[in-house]
């Protein structure tokens, strides 16, 4: 992979001191549908400082891409609405931004890579007027300048022969490549944040290995700040630094990745791991989370995920345990709390091969 | 046969094919696994969506043939008046009563008055070629202004949708509602008094509700599209992805539509002109041409409504065969 086209940020470690770069506190996503109302993210905090990388994992349906969609604004309203909270970036509240000034940080402070590289280019486009339209939109380039910087910004993400690429439409690309248009599209204006849905999903799995590791690579160097959505725990352990864990639109667990993946608190991160394949479980019957996620319009009182919960107690069905009240704090469960009088759960065994890819 | 037939019979006559250099015979897979061909420069051209397009219209016979006669006749609408100018005073003297039939039914060697004369002594030729220039004007004309007034209606309530989507659309159901054929003639008398300026305004303001419907269809569709959602998450302004982003990609089915409309507006002036509500007849169009003539249909002078009316059906179809092979053309579906 070629390197060293994009600039290097000189301010990476000016940046990352101080306030944290994107802040969510208490995010509520509700979609207003004909049966009533889909709490899609219920109450949510987070934050990512400078440079730094984020993993929000869970399961399909569990308010991770509704969470970056809010971030970007991109939800139609209605039927989205976002009754509270407050999204900082570099200390503005994004929700409250005119229209006008929001869509300049789209793109240009904030980029998103999408899951969907087949049908997230525009068909009738070539690639290069795809890349430039960003970088005349933000920068205001002239066109021949924009055009070479669309071309030394999929040289920057290793594509061969970009001078031709660059004339392609997409239809002639294949998967893997498309997304690496993608992501130079998203890197072409420096964005301070990179969010990426799941960028691997649609991708094989040699394919998925390379793309992350570009991810990885032009994150490190241009400095930005990664969030990596994926319901992929794997990818998770082998890309970033932090990771919330989701489940039904409320945040279960969070940490760094090491006491995520090798300590799990959650029953919910527990089972999450539990139910990877893996070279030492040969044989063996791989673990479920029984059960399913629960109706959005028939939530269970009490923690959403005590039905499933094998160590569901008393307390469980009573009252809503969330991040802050259960010690430690990074975990919202009831088995963490001073009366608890459940056995704390047995640690699944850890992952040692997760372990290595983190390095 | 069975299915398996042709492959089956491809394969022997491989094995037959492949003999090594020693004479001796080689399966397939021994080939395969034989020296390759050297290491080839491929150079893939790239073919935006028009050229595959244009590709893919070649291979619709009817649909070049239909674009050729279309062609002919808007060099005939632009060229044949100057060519073959309309003389009102250039009579030939009639001998039957309902006009000269064609010369070559007397005579097979002579060009003269190829598609006779009506009853005053004007070649029905000329009178063809004079009236294809406004039938084509109208036609076009009209396709125009339906196709703007369409596309700006339908991408609106396609993309805000909401409350805009709801008012445009019950006014384009209240457009379709009015009983097309009286509103024609109505307004043709009221305001047109023969103008083919203003008859192609009453019809492009007639035509274009269909259009709408389609067009917002279409944006309704392309919307949710992911390059959209990609657009907007680069901070493409909402006005900037619906005519730049999503436009382009409903243009196919636009176009089709506007030949059909091509046709159906010159069809629909030969009708009303017909009933003598359309143009002054002193102007010359096709369907003033059949107009004139159904008069003197008695006398069996077929040649003066057959004539025009021709050049009509021939346009209409031609046009209609266009279409047929610009969808298939234009169709992202059919990929091959």
């Amino acid at each position: 992979m070629t390197g060293s086209i994009l600039p290097v940020d000189d301010d990476v470690a000016t940046r990352s001191a101080g306030r944290p770069l994107l802040e969510v506190r208490d995010l509520r996503t509700y979609f207003h549908v004909m049966d009533g109302v889909v709490r899609a993210v219920d109450g949510i905090s987070f934050s990512i400082m400078a440079g730094e990388t984020l993993g929000i994992v869970g399961e399909s349906g569990c308010g991770k891409s509704v969470t970056s969609l809010s971030i970007m604004r991109l939800l139609d309203m209605p039927p989205a609405e976002i009754p509270s909270g407050e999204i900082l970036f570099e200390g503005r509240d994004l929700l409250t931004m005119p229209d006008e000034e929001m869509r300049k940080v789209r793109g240009n402070d904030i980029a998103m890579i999408f899951q969907e590289p087949m049908t997230s280019l525009n068909p009738v486009f070539t690639v290069g007027d795809q890349i430039a339209e960003a970088v005349i939109l933000h920068q205001g380039l002239s066109k021949k300048a924009a055009w070479d910087k669309a071309i030394e910004s999929l040289k920057a993400v290793g594509i061969n022969n970009p001078e031709r690429r660059v004339k392609q439409y997409p239809h002639e690309l294949s998967g893997g490549m498309r997304q690496r248009v993608m992501i130079a599209m998203a890197l072409s204006c420096d964005p301070k944040l990179l969010i990426a849905d799941e960028p691997t999903t649609a991708l094989d799995v040699t394919i998925q290995a390379q793309i992350l590791e570009l991810i990885r690579t032009v994150q490190d160097r241009t400095g930005a700040a990664l969030m990596l959505i994926t319901h992929d725990l794997g990818v998770v352990a082998e890309t970033v630094k932090d990771v919330v864990v989701m489940y039904a639109g409320r945040i279960v667990e969070e940490g760094s990745v090491e006491e995520v993946l090798l300590a799990p608190k959650h029953p919910y991160t527990e089972g999450l791991l539990g139910s990877i394949p893996s070279r030492g479980k040969r044989g063996e019957r791989l673990n479920v989370i029984r059960g399913t996620v629960p109706n959005p319009f028939n939530m269970p009182p009490g923690c959403n995920f005590a039905p499933r919960c094998p160590y569901a107690f008393e307390p469980c069905t009573q009252a809503d345990p969330r991040i802050g009240d259960a010690n430690p704090p990074d975990v919202a469960c009831w088995l963490y709390t001073a009366t608890a009088t459940s056995p704390t759960p047995p640690r699944v065994r850890p992952r040692l091969d997760l372990v290595e890819a983190l390095g | 046969m069975t299915d398996q037939g042709p492959g089956a019979d491809k394969n022997s006559n491989r094995q037959e094919v492949f003999i090594s250099p020693t004479g001796a015979p080689m399966n397939v897979v021994q080939m395969a696994e034989g020296p390759q061909p050297q290491d080839f420069e491929v150079s893939l051209e790239s073919l935006n969506q028009w050229q595959i397009a244009w590709r893919r219209f070649k291979r619709h016979r009817l649909a070049v043939v239909g674009t050729g006669i279309f062609g002919v006749m808007i060099l005939l609408a632009i060229f044949g008046p100057i060519i073959w100018p309309y003389d009102r005073l250039a009579l030939k003297p009639v001998t039957h009563s309902g006009g000269n039939p064609p010369g070559w039914m007397q005579n097979p060697r002579t060009l003269a008055d190829p598609f006779g004369t009506d009853n005053g002594g004007r070649s029905v030729f000329i009178l063809t070629v004079n009236g294809a220039r406004l039938s084509m004007l109208i036609g076009i004309g009209t396709t125009v202004i339906a196709v703007t007034i369409g596309v700006v209606v339908g991408s609106f309530a396609g993309f805000f949708g909401g409350r805009i989507d709801g008012l445009l659309m019950r006014f384009v159901d209240f457009m379709l509602t009015i009983p097309f054929l009286f509103v024609i003639l109505v307004m043709a008398r009221f305001f047109g008094a023969g103008d083919p300026i203003v008859l192609t305004l009453i019809f492009g303001l007639l035509f274009w509700p269909g259009l709408a419907r389609l067009v917002r269809a279409l944006f309704l569709s392309l919307r949710e599209q992911d390059f959209v959602q990609a657009a907007r998450a680069v901070g493409v302004s909402d006005t900037r992805i619906t005519f730049r982003h999503i436009l382009p990609n409903a243009l196919g089915p636009i176009i089709v539509s506007a030949t059909l409309l091509v046709a159906s507006a010159i069809v629909t002036e030969a009708f009303v002109s017909f009933l003598n509500f359309g143009l002054k007849a002193t102007d010359l169009s096709w369907g003033n041409a059949l107009a004139s003539s159904q008069q003197y249909q008695i006398v069996g002078n077929w040649w003066w409504a057959f004539f025009p009316g021709m050049a009509i059906a021939l346009t209409v179809t031609a046009i209609n065969f266009m279409g047929d092979g610009l969808r298939d053309a234009l169709d992202p579906r059919s990929r091959e």
